[in-house]
């Protein structure tokens, strides 16, 4: 099925798109609905974008279900594995 | 000496065009559509092919071009177009679903559109059907309730019928205050195993079309989920597509002949 469901949050950040350049990351989609490279039924994607560069401004990642948890397990283990004063 | 086939058997129609065009779509706004039809020009119905919600992508246009080759022109709209014009379909998917995805009104605009340009085709026989799959597939329905057409097919869409799961951030409503409206016939084909649209879901919408006298005809597979067509991904099922593809031919030819 399509879920419909999208979650948008803004992000400051750089990333490295279209062409092996960086670009600067303003915008994040993430939703679970059909990918369309993964060979997975739904995976859990997420767009790291900065529209007002346009729709190739992108990076996509489509990710399975216990990737996606695993990953977001690895991004709070990286968080707190680093000094406060460092996050800002 | 080469001999044209079509000099043999006037009967064949796969020596094809195909292009992208601009329509007017919703809103008279100019959007891009890509349409194939035969080279020979003879009397023909029509039909639009709605895209998935993964976009005005290569597999899509395929299926614009079968349905031309089985005798149809045919032609599909960029649904994403005004978001995302001349981007790659799967950025122009992800721009459109972060602005909120396609409103239903525009849907229905477009699809206006796009049947009134293949009517406007001089071999046009004057009839048109829908098509949709995944998310088209409800929009295929929607377009039928509100649209002139002569046929519509439904492929596994969901949130025709059927109540979201509590919590479900649905941005999309069901369709049922509308079926009442249904204005031509509905093909539904639906694999056993999919979740949305469920078998339950299929059964409610049977229902409800033959409470109202719709003409309608189901099928529905075992061993196929959702996207049971798409060839390029882990969900095609074989089987059913095969026969989905000879019960849409079958409907068509009955509906949409001339």
């Amino acid at each position: 099925m399509c879920t419909y469901a999208t979650v948008t949050t803004e992000l400051e950040g750089s990333a490295k798109g279209p062409d092996s350049k960086w670009f600067h990351v303003t915008d994040g989609t993430v939703y679970f609905d059909h990918p369309v490279h993964a060979m997975a039924e739904h995976t859990l994607n997420i767009d790291f974008t900065d529209p007002s560069k346009g729709p190739s401004a992108r990076v996509a990642v489509e990710l399975t279900a216990q990737s996606a948890r695993e990953l977001v397990t690895a991004i709070e283990a990286a968080l707190a594995s680093a000094p406060e004063a460092l996050k800002v | 000496m080469w001999i044209p086939l079509r000099a043999i058997n006037p009967a064949v129609s796969d020596s094809l065009h195909a292009e992208t065009i601009r329509i007017a779509g919703h809103g008279d706004d100019q959007v891009e559509a890509y349409i194939s039809t035969s080279l020979h020009g003879e009397t023909r119905g029509g039909v639009v092919v709605i895209h998935h919600m993964p976009g005005y992508d290569r597999s899509t246009k395929e299926i614009v071009r079968r349905f031309a080759e089985l005798g149809y022109d045919a032609i599909c709209p960029n649904l994403y177009y005004r978001e995302a014009p001349g981007a790659a379909p799967d950025d122009a998917a992800a721009t459109a679903r972060a602005n909120g995805g396609v409103p239903d009104e525009r849907l229905i605009g477009d699809v206006a559109g796009a049947a009134a340009h293949l009517r406007s085709l001089a071999n046009s026989n004057g009839k048109v059907g829908v098509i949709g799959y995944c998310s088209g597939g409800r929009q295929s329905v929607l377009a039928a309730c509100n649209v002139d057409l002569d046929a519509a097919v439904d492929c596994y869409g969901a949130f025709v019928t059927g109540t979201p799961p509590e919590g479900f951030p649905l941005q999309v409503t069901n369709l049922v205050d509308q079926l009442p409206n249904l204005r031509c016939p509905l093909l539904g084909l639906f694999g056993n195993e999919d979740s949305y649209p469920s078998p339950e879901q299929v059964d409610e919408l049977d229902q409800i079309l033959t409470e109202h006298d719709k003409p309608h005809e189901f099928h529905r597979y075992d061993g196929a989920g959702h996207a049971f067509f798409s060839v390029d991904r882990p969900s095609y099922r074989v089987e059913a597509a095969n026969d989905g593809w000879e019960r849409i031919e079958a409907f068509y030819g009955t509906y949409l002949g001339s």
